[in-house]
């Protein structure tokens, strides 16, 4: 920052017109524990009634009181869909980017300053379709990062087409006839391409999601959180009262989340029962901790004023 | 006739042959002993095989680009000695292994040059190994000029020393020696090009990627994301080398889609970021592009061109990109075009562009193609103290922790450059949004802050405008010919107009380096106060001039443009003057 810097602040009515910055000033502010209400800006979603987006925004903002987490340093990546609009009702610092490209835009943030809690927060399209090659390769990875997908299993902005975790024979506008695919399994996948926190949550049980959710934004690696949600115009099959009847807590069926095989055979079950809860967790070095340049000062609040660049043109002598 | 310090040296061979490496070695040879030195390289998109070759040029003056004629040609094999003993000047020589080569006068196709075999795999072998064929050879070829092998002994232990060991810098400096007495005994002062060193001068020696990378680096560059491609991949290199000197973070990412994003995502978080890439790769980032200008996050794309459609050919040269990368994306916003023409201008304009992008919160594209990025070029070193990074309106934390209970990151402002918070920043707490969105990043879609907040990007551009130096015409002020071109042209037009200045004919030349803003009245104002402007580019419709006709209305007539994948060489230009000139 030059030293003659002024803020440029144009008649706005705050009365701070032409004041000048001066350095060095130490603001001493109390730290107060975080609440609800620091987080809750003054726009309200705008989502259809009985939709799972405005329980897993809930759930973000209280897994963030619950850890005590500091708005500033807190950073919400999204793409585009319906549920990707939950960056604006949180606030943090957050950033909706394009259609599935949320992933890589949370990547260059967290280089940038590695100190930041950033949560990407996409939808089932936005993730494992037009974003599935970022998500293979953030994975594999193991950047600290929390992943939570609002998996409804169905495109909503885009008016009701089928999903890449839609089941066969989901018919929509897109699939007249049904789907023929397979759908993407999520949580197998995260636990083959080098996920390290790989959970599923259901939108409906907001203690045990905000569990999986503080846990992943705690733990240190990619977190993948695939959660299931009813959406309420489009999805007539995944219904609250289909997820009430198929769903199951891995936490009460013994399940021991350290073991990978028995994390995959959790994964690959289907049909009547399916287990939601922390399928897979492994502590394991982060791509962070690969770069000793992000040891210790975020690289955002380095100097550049004066880099000296003399050894590396001695190279060129 | 002994001509001094007037050399073009090319060699020629397959991939493999260790052509670039010996080539870059000559030539830093000689740059250390005071000369001006430039090097290209021409080369297919394979690892092995295939006909490669170099081009040295060596001078006792200031020298801008590679020339179309030489005055020696290394001939690796026999495919070599056909392709290119034509390009010969009389007198020159051909230097090949005469124990595995035996070309005929039909090969050669001419009787005016001089034919010097050296043993080169036998020498090789004696000095350790045949894949110091190259080596001999550069041995032989300064036997010849008449320069010592001190110098060159230097710039061996340099190469190998470090990376390979001394016994293996040993080998190799045996083996140009065995090339050089080899030569000196059998044609001794036969050949009537010679080398003498100058003065040493301090200069460098870097490729047109190498001094983006320095310049990059100097900017305070601290994220680098990118996918290979040619001819940016050196870039990409360049800036991996250094990632640890400089504590910087670079990516090599799973596509340009994720480059461009992540470079977005750290230039939004308070970076200097940047990504490089060629046509086909800028294809990919093209609605990371509009991201950056939507979110106004500030963004140095480098586009370094080769010829297209598509895969197009990779590894040659071309300026066919310059109204794709002008429009790309959706709809309408301010971008930055800056197009370097030499490895000065690639420093410096790198420099710029940081500065530019942090300081109005839009996109820049540096352009380039594969003959500026990939050729190297001797220069007085960069004068890079007290430079000034100017960071534009990032706020500092204490402003924001006292005052940021107003803060809005979309504020409409006059120049319409709003101040800016960046993640970590306690006061500052905002979402940025690819959508349409108010002051505070909110997504809105009504028409007054549709109109507010289009209207306000675009006054970015009108401010950047006059940050921006004009195009400056070099060259006589009332001159016969007057060049117009932006780009790698830059130094075989210079080279030419030095020709034609012989010829008695006066030039002078604009070299438009901003395409975007473009500078629509020096422009207009050159081309209608000029004798007879002339348009240079590599492509085939003239973009330029179609910039000029809609920026100036008006219409260059005269063009000479080249778009076979190969670089101008000064005679191109020279021999296209000429043509006009004759009517």
């Amino acid at each position: 920052m030059p030293a003659e810097f002024k803020v440029p602040l144009n008649g706005n009515g705050n009365g701070l017109n032409g004041i000048e910055v001066s350095h060095g000033l130490k603001v001493l502010q109390e730290k107060k524990k975080l609440t609800m209400a620091d987080l809750t800006p003054k726009e309200l979603p705008t989502w259809c009634g009985g939709c799972g987006d405005f329980n897993i925004l809930f759930t973000i903002k209280n897994a963030l009181v619950e850890l005590d987490a500091d708005p500033a340093n807190t950073l919400l990546v999204s793409g585009i869909g319906c549920g990707s609009k939950t960056p604006h009702f949180v606030k943090t610092y957050g950033f909706e980017g394009l259609h599935g490209r949320s992933l890589p835009v949370a990547t260059g943030a967290k280089f940038a300053n590695h100190k930041l809690d950033v949560i990407v927060v996409t939808g089932d399209g936005d993730g494992y379709g037009i974003g599935g090659n970022h998500l293979i390769h953030s994975m594999r990875r193991n950047l600290d990062l929390t992943h939570i997908v609002q998996n409804n299993e169905v495109y909503g902005l885009t008016k009701g087409q089928y999903s890449p975790t839609s089941p066969p024979g989901f018919k929509s506008p897109s699939t007249p006839q049904g789907a023929i695919e397979e759908p993407v399994n999520p949580v197998a996948l995260g636990i083959t391409m080098g996920a390290t926190y790989v959970a599923r949550g259901y939108a409906y049980e907001v203690n045990h999601l905000k569990q999986l959710i503080a846990g992943g934004i705690k733990h240190k690696g990619y977190a993948l959180i695939d959660v299931f949600q009813p959406c309420s115009t489009y999805n007539k099959v995944n219904t609250i009262a289909w997820y009430k009847e198929h769903l199951y807590k891995l936490e009460e069926a013994g399940h021991d989340p350290k073991d990978k095989m028995q994390a995959m055979a959790r994964a690959m079950e289907g049909g009547d029962k399916l287990p939601i809860g922390l399928f897979y967790k492994e502590e394991k070095p982060t791509y962070e901790a690969g770069l000793p340049q992000l040891n210790g000062v975020p690289l955002s609040k380095m100097d550049i004023s004066n880099i000296d660049i003399t050894p590396m043109l001695e190279r060129f002598k | 006739m002994t001509v001094v310090n007037d050399f073009s040296w090319k060699i020629a061979g397959v991939a493999g042959d260790g052509i670039l490496n010996a080539g870059l070695m000559l030539a830093r040879t000689c740059m250390r002993g005071g000369l001006s030195v430039f090097a290209a390289a021409e080369y297919p998109s394979l690892i092995r095989g295939g006909h490669n070759h170099l081009d040295v040029r060596i001078s006792g003056r200031e020298i801008y680009s590679h020339t179309k004629n030489i005055t020696v040609l290394v001939a690796m094999n026999m495919d070599s000695v056909r392709k290119h003993s034509r390009k010969l000047l009389p007198g020159g020589a051909i230097i090949y292994d005469g124990d595995q080569l035996k070309p005929t006068e039909a090969d050669i196709g001419r009787d005016d040059v001089k034919l010097y075999p050296v043993p080169l795999l036998g020498l090789a072998e004696k000095a350790g190994g045949k894949i110091m064929r190259n080596v001999v050879a550069m041995g032989a070829t300064l036997g010849i000029t008449g320069l010592d092998l001190e110098a060159f002994n230097g710039v061996l232990r340099d190469n190998f020393g470090k990376k390979k060991g001394e016994a293996v810098a040993q080998a190799n400096i045996t083996a140009a020696k065995l090339g050089y007495d080899y030569a000196v005994e059998h044609y001794g002062n036969d050949f009537k090009f010679k080398l003498q060193k100058n003065e040493a001068n301090g200069h460098i020696f870097l490729s047109g990627n190498e001094a983006i990378v320095a310049g990059a680096i100097k900017a305070g560059c601290k994220f680098f994301s990118a996918y290979p491609m040619t001819p940016a991949s050196s870039i990409l290199h360049g800036m991996a080398a250094n990632e640890k000197a400089f504590g910087m973070v670079v990516k090599h990412t799973e596509d340009e889609i994720a480059a461009v994003n992540m470079a977005v995502g750290a230039g939004f978080a308070g970076l200097r970021a940047m990504t490089a890439t060629s046509g086909g790769g800028f294809a990919l980032m093209v609605e990371g592009l509009g991201l950056a200008a939507q979110t106004e996050t500030p963004l140095v794309i480098v586009e370094a061109q080769r010829p297209g459609p598509a895969t197009g050919m990779a590894t040659h040269s071309g300026q066919g990109d310059l109204r794709f990368v002008l429009h790309a994306s959706t709809d309408e916003f301010p971008r930055v075009v800056i197009a370097p023409g030499d490895v000065n201008d690639c420093f410096y304009y790198t420099i710029h562009a940081f500065n530019i992008a942090e300081k109005y919160q839009l996109p820049v594209i540096v352009m380039t193609d594969k003959y500026l990025g990939e050729s190297y070029a001797s220069a007085p070193e960069f004068q890079h103290h007290g430079l000034r990074m100017d960071r534009g309106k990032l706020l500092p934390d204490d402003y924001l922790a006292n005052n940021g209970h107003d803060y809005r990151r979309y504020k409409i402002t006059e120049d319409g450059v709003s101040p800016r918070a960046i993640p970590g920043q306690p006061g500052g707490a905002h979402t940025a949004s690819s959508y349409e969105h108010d002051e505070e990043g909110f997504e809105r879609e009504e028409e007054e802050i549709r109109i507010a907040m289009h209207d306000k990007r675009f006054r970015k551009l009108e401010s950047a405008a006059r940050d921006i130096p004009e195009p400056q015409l070099i060259g006589h002020p009332k001159a016969d010919i007057t060049f117009i071109s932006w780009g790698s042209p830059k130094g075989p037009i210079k080279e030419a107009m030095l020709m034609l200045e012989k010829d008695g004919i006066k030039t002078n030349y604009l070299q438009i380096v901003y395409l975007s803003p473009f500078p629509a009245g020096k422009v207009a104002e050159v081309v209608r106060h000029s004798k007879r402007p002339v348009i240079v580019e590599s492509n085939k419709t003239s973009l330029l001039n179609s910039l000029v006709r809609e920026n100036c209305l008006l219409d260059v007539k005269d063009k000479i443009l080249r778009y076979d994948g190969r670089p101008f060489n000064p005679e191109d230009i020279y021999y296209g003057i000429k043509e006009l000139l004759a009517g």
